[in-house]
């Protein structure tokens, strides 16, 4: 290749690359600027910082209870994650570790109905959640999401890189087959249980459709439901909105920075 | 003995799967069926009675959900292969070692990935008002005469919703692309360039071959996410002007939630969105026997 054409590929990279993050990243500095001015302003498409950064977060407040928004929030997340992983890493790895007929069977079966929209199942779940008793509860909101075909999937998948020797190790040893899940199998799968947390978790503090359905009071809204509903409104005030919008993004922010390999480990894997 | 060992097995064998598979066949598999037997039904609220496929041939004369049904295509049908492409092409670039910034490229063009569908979908309405950031930059960059009516305009609001899309979902293709650029043997193109083949044949000849399965794959996955097309078109345009974003999920939401419900109807459009996943996830099936 000669140098000049050399050059001219490297410009055109450097132009692509370039213009691709300023689209990526401008939204973000966006959001920031706008949470400085007042909603006119936004609408008017003004770029710089304004003064009324605190005057927006005062009347979120007003309007909604943010602490415990946050609270819910979060607290659906965590909850929803710590059953999530348990649950499914128990069956990935007991599909994998324990084989039978049947039980690839029913793998098999699991993998099939990993397609099924949850527009399909929203009408029934609704009806069930409701005739239970359960309509506009936190157990409601979490208990369909605990068994993920998906996390079954990457469990297993991950489980066939565990060492079978620890495993039989532990046996001679004289622990149980739930003492070497606890143990041996989770201490060793650290990586593994990383990945997964951070994609369950994004999941979950994302979480809308379901929650929109299933959460009705106030006390109950979580921060997704909260920039709906200030979205929906007749004339949007959009100061309000983007503070809203700073600290919904916030924690999944920390976390892809904090946890930037397993963060994207988790995207690869967790529909692989 | 050995039986024994065998049985204990067996026993440990469903232990370990049994709270989840409960849990499936409780909140996934029971909603399926039962969703299956009420799109057989007809009627108001609660008071349902069989009608057979009547609900099928409504589907047929509904304008609206047909109306549905064309957005959510358009949006697959224009939106996927954008994205794939521009994801691709951004991959390739970054692939090169020598590249100075590599690192803060990824992570830029990876970064709407974290934010939330809702999050996003009220920072971008902020951004699209006749008056807005999105026009004033466009206009000072000469590419419109005029402000574009994004949110009362049905064609520009489709084109703002795939904008959107596309801005949240490029770079999570393009970490796909990368990492399976990364296990291409490199001697492959190093024998290539010995050859002479110039940069442009090396990438269609061997770049889009070599990645075919991955980008089939994401392909799917992109189309059956937009397939169930909700928190944006809910949040951006409530599935408006009139009905030009409207999806199917945001029908099967309204129908079932925001007008007087028709339980049975909701469900049999909701199985038009699970037949059209399931042809596709047959044709991934397909592709990936093949590659094998």
């Amino acid at each position: 290749m000669t140098g000049t054409s050399k050059i001219t590929r490297y410009a055109i990279v450097y132009s692509v690359l370039s213009a691709a993050t300023f689209v990526s990243i401008f939204p973000f500095y966006w959001m920031i600027v706008g949470a400085t001015n007042t909603s006119a302003e936004i609408v008017k498409g003004k770029t710089s910082f304004g003064g009324n950064l605190l005057a927006n977060i005062e009347r979120l407040l007003e309007q909604v209870d943010l602490g415990r928004v946050f609270l819910n929030s979060a607290g659906l997340a965590v909850a929803g994650t710590l059953l999530t992983l348990l649950v499914s890493s128990l069956a990935g790895y007991g599909f994998e570790m324990f084989r039978s007929r049947i039980r690839e069977r029913i793998f098999a079966l699991l993998l099939l109905l990993l397609s099924v929209p949850f527009a399909a199942l929203m009408v029934p779940l609704f009806i069930m959640v409701s005739s239970a008793g359960l309509a506009n509860t936190f157990v409601a909101v979490v208990l369909p999401s605990i068994a993920s075909i998906f996390i079954i999937f990457y469990f297993r998948q991950a489980t066939k890189a565990f060492p079978g020797e620890l495993r039989d190790a532990a046996r001679i040893d004289g622990l149980r087959e739930w003492q070497i899940f606890l143990h041996v199998y989770m201490p060793a799968m650290r990586s593994t249980y990383a990945a997964a947390t951070i994609i369950v978790f994004m999941m979950s503090w994302n979480n809308f459709l379901w929650p929109l359905i299933v959460l009705q009071t106030p006390e109950h809204k979580t921060i997704t439901l909260v920039i709906s509903a200030l979205t929906s409104a007749y004339t949007p005030d959009f100061g309000v909105i983007l503070v809203a919008t700073i600290l919904a993004t916030l924690p999944t922010l920390v976390l892809f920075f904090v946890l930037q390999r397993q963060f994207v480990a988790g995207m690869l894997g967790s529909v692989k | 003995m050995r039986s024994k060992i065998a049985h204990g097995e067996q026993i440990n064998g469903w232990l370990f799967v049994m709270p989840a598979l409960a849990l499936l066949g409780i909140f996934l598999v029971y909603p399926i069926l039962w969703s299956l037997w009420i799109s057989l039904q007809v009627g108001k609220g609660s008071n349902l009675h069989f009608g057979g496929f009547a609900n099928i041939l409504r589907l047929f004369g509904d304008k609206v959900f047909l109306h549905a049904l064309t957005n959510t295509c358009v949006f697959f049908v224009v939106q996927v292969p954008i994205m794939i492409l521009l994801a691709l092409v951004f991959a390739v670039m970054l692939n090169d070692a020598k590249l100075w910034g590599r690192g803060i490229f990824r992570t830029a063009i990876f970064l709407p990935c974290v934010t939330s569908l809702v999050a996003y979908s009220a920072l971008f309405r902020s951004m699209f008002e006749s008056d807005g950031v999105v026009n004033n930059g466009l206009m000072a960059l000469h590419l419109i005469a005029e402000p574009i009516q994004w949110l009362t305009d049905p064609f520009w609001a489709k084109v703002m919703i795939i904008l959107a899309i596309t801005w949240r979902w490029t770079g999570y293709n393009m970490i796909f692309y990368l990492a399976a650029l990364q296990n291409i043997d490199q001697s492959i193109y190093e024998a290539a360039r010995i050859d002479g083949i110039p940069a442009r044949a090396r990438f269609f000849r061997l770049t889009i071959p070599l990645l075919k399965p991955v980008i089939l794959f994401t392909s799917i996955i992109s189309t059956i996410g937009t397939l169930q097309l909700f928190d944006e078109v809910n949040n951006i345009t409530q599935g408006g002007p009139g009905d030009a974003t409207l999806t199917l999920s945001l029908y099967i939401y309204n129908l079932t939630f925001q007008f007087m419900p028709s339980f049975g109807y909701s469900a049999t459009v909701s199985y038009v969105i699970v037949v059209l996943v399931a042809i596709l996830s047959f044709l991934q099936f397909l592709i990936a026997r093949d590659k094998k």
